[in-house]
């Protein structure tokens, strides 16, 4: 109780000159993700008077439909900064006015300054949380924690290995064992020998977060490959998991939060995304398992021993890690067609 | 008079019937002619996508080997089940018309109902929890048995035809039920006293005269599993993808709807060549 209050006094003291007009915002991200949480939006509607509507999506492409087929639908929206440029470029969303976005100053140089980010020239989303994919090993089994990706391949551990059921991230993985560049993979036919290498390896797909914590609590298996963000919620949750950054590397991500050009409520889609980005916001999100912060003073708010500050706060570990870059629709049918053929071989 | 009489009775029936086929026309043929008219864009026409007619989508199927093997693939699973399922439903039926009266036939036939009550999802999952390695069926048989055995069936095809049998074997003992019903038993009877055996009564009376029943069960499971992708996805892991998993990944998990739709309606051109090879036997099991 007392939490909120002083959450809520802080919100108000920030944005106590705009409470005079009373707007709903309409917010599109992941269900689940942090925006919607019901603390974080009864905070914001106590300080600014503005109530919160959100609606979901299952993957981009839906995401970036909603935005065509909606205009005027949505005020804030959540977008991976590998797809920001090409919603950049189909005019859905608008530049962001930084002055208006007070905790902006504290986001990290590297991140506000991200090519995907500042498409066109200008910033279209707000750097709101980053992570890793990488993979987690079951403690139980491991004694110490491999440091190579190629424990996938370990005939010790066959029909014990899990990756997610998605083209892209499947040959993108694949790309770090094979020594390649993510966003500009060359030798294509080395990654689905890698796969096809794999296959026999795994025991199942998982699909979401939820499959996942259940696969690791049945011990179905050894070696997973995860999100960071999930991997810090299902240790939080009493999982037998640990979250592993091979010497190989790990694929990064950044997610920005963006609004669409076609939003009526710019000044209340601002105010929120401030509080998105807000340290007091961040480490509330923290306690229940976020993602990393893209705000510097949001990630130094965090405990010292938090999951985010000790392994993503690594310097080596950051080091090693490739962002992912936008994929054209022709590069995404490709792998789509290489993964459904090696599953259909199985 | 008497063709008043006569429209009088065209009116009764098209009114009679009207809600039925307002009923066919609104939750059946206008999603399917949506459906079928999506397979033929290159994108799906939302917003300012641009968008035109194609048959790319339907040559996709041919130019990529995936969907044949695919399909192939949940033919064979098809087929399968359904076997399993009536040749444990029919033994089941038989017990049920013939032997058991009474009280205690309708205590069999609310088991052989229940499954249908429970929701599919949760059926599923039940299984899952049922098969995989240490779980319900493992510690039960490694408790009774003497010997120690390694049982996780979970992940596998054997795990896609058990959940699958279970969900769809109610269909087959309730067809095979009423068609065996209706036999009637002077007949067996009859056979009898002339000196039949037990098998030749079973072949050459109770087979015949139970078949449309047996065969109408029998489409009724085949058609739905080869389309299946729940079941799969869950029990089968990564001997899971079907054709109708990957038909749902174009809809839930890439977007490409045309695509989807053009292989949902190669399936059911398929189902439908199918059935019609099938039709003969169909028909002759009917006289």
């Amino acid at each position: 109780m007392k939490r909120t209050f002083t959450l809520t006094t802080a919100i108000a003291a920030l944005f106590a000159a705009s409470i005079a007009n009373a707007d709903e915002i309409r917010v599109l991200n992941w269900q689940g993700y942090g925006t919607d949480a019901d603390w974080a939006t009864d905070a914001f509607t106590e300080a600014t008077g503005h109530t919160v509507v959100h609606e979901y999506f299952n993957s981009e492409q839906e995401m970036l439909t909603k935005l065509r087929t909606n205009p005027g639908a949505y005020d804030v929206v959540l977008i991976n900064a590998s797809f920001t440029p090409q919603a950049q470029a189909e005019g859905l969303i608008t530049s962001i006015d930084t002055a208006m976005i007070e905790n902006f100053d504290d986001v990290s140089a590297n991140m506000a300054e991200n090519d995907d980010l500042n498409a066109g020239g200008a910033l279209h989303g707000v750097p709101w949380t980053w992570g890793l994919t990488s993979f987690a090993i079951n403690t139980n089994t491991f004694d110490e924690a491999p440091t190579s990706i190629e424990v996938f391949w370990d005939p010790d551990y066959n029909g014990r290995v899990s990756i997610r059921d998605d083209a892209l991230e499947a040959v993108q993985f694949a790309a770090i064992a094979t020594g390649q560049d993510i966003n500009n993979i060359e030798d294509l036919d080395a990654i689905q020998v890698k796969l096809a290498e794999l296959m026999p390896q795994i025991k199942t797909y998982w699909g979401s977060e939820n499959d996942w914590n259940q696969f690791m609590a049945a011990d179905d298996l050894d070696v997973a490959t995860i999100w960071s963000g999930s991997a810090s919620r299902s240790m939080a949750a009493g999982l037998p998991v640990q979250f592993v950054v091979p010497e190989e590397g790990a694929i990064g991500w950044l997610d920005g939060l963006s609004i669409p050009t076609s939003s009526t409520k710019q000044e209340a889609a601002h105010q929120f995304i401030d509080w998105m980005i807000d340290p007091e916001f961040y480490t509330r999100w923290a306690e229940d398992g976020a993602p990393a912060s893209a705000n510097a003073a949001a990630a130094a708010a965090l405990p010292e021993d938090a999951f985010n500050r000790q392994v993503l706060g690594d310097p080596e570990v950051v080091a090693r890690v490739q962002f992912q870059r936008p994929v054209s629709d022709e590069t995404r049918e490709a792998y789509l067609t290489m993964w459904q053929a090696l599953k259909a071989a199985q | 008079m008497s063709n008043m009489l006569v429209k009088q009775d065209r009116l009764r029936i098209f009114g009679l019937l009207s809600p039925a086929y307002l009923w066919l026309t609104v939750a059946i043929f206008l999603p399917l002619s949506a459906m079928f008219y999506f397979s033929f864009l290159s994108e799906v026409p939302f917003g300012d996508a641009e968008w035109n007619f194609t048959t790319d989508n339907y040559r996709a199927f041919f130019e990529t080997p995936t969907y044949a093997i695919l399909l192939w693939k949940s033919i064979k699973l098809g087929l399968m089940v359904t076997l399993t399922s009536v040749l444990i439903g029919f033994p089941c039926a038989y017990v049920l018309a013939k032997t058991i009266q009474g009280r205690s036939r309708e205590a069999l036939f609310l088991l052989v109902i229940l499954p249908f009550w429970s929701n599919s999802l949760v059926r599923i999952f039940s299984w899952a929890i049922v098969l995989r390695g240490n779980g319900v069926l493992d510690r039960t048989l490694n408790a009774i048995l003497p010997f120690e055995l390694d049982i996780n069936l979970m992940f596998s095809t054997p795990a896609i035809v058990i959940g699958l049998v279970h969900s769809y074997l109610p269909y087959v003992i309730l067809t095979a039920y009423l068609a065996l019903q209706a036999i009637d038993d002077s007949l067996i009877d009859a056979a009898r006293s002339m000196g039949a055996g037990k098998i030749t009564i079973l072949r050459r009376i109770i087979l015949p005269l139970s078949l449309p029943g047996l065969l109408a069960g029998a489409v009724l499971i085949f058609v739905p599993v080869v389309g299946s992708f729940m079941e799969p996805r869950i029990l089968g892991g990564r001997v899971g993808t079907y054709y109708g998993t990957v038909i749902e990944d174009q809809f839930v998990a890439v977007f490409n709807w045309p695509l989807g739709a053009a292989l949902s309606f190669i399936l059911l051109a398929v189902v439908l060549v199918i059935l019609a090879l099938a039709s003969p036997i169909l028909r002759k099991a009917q006289t």
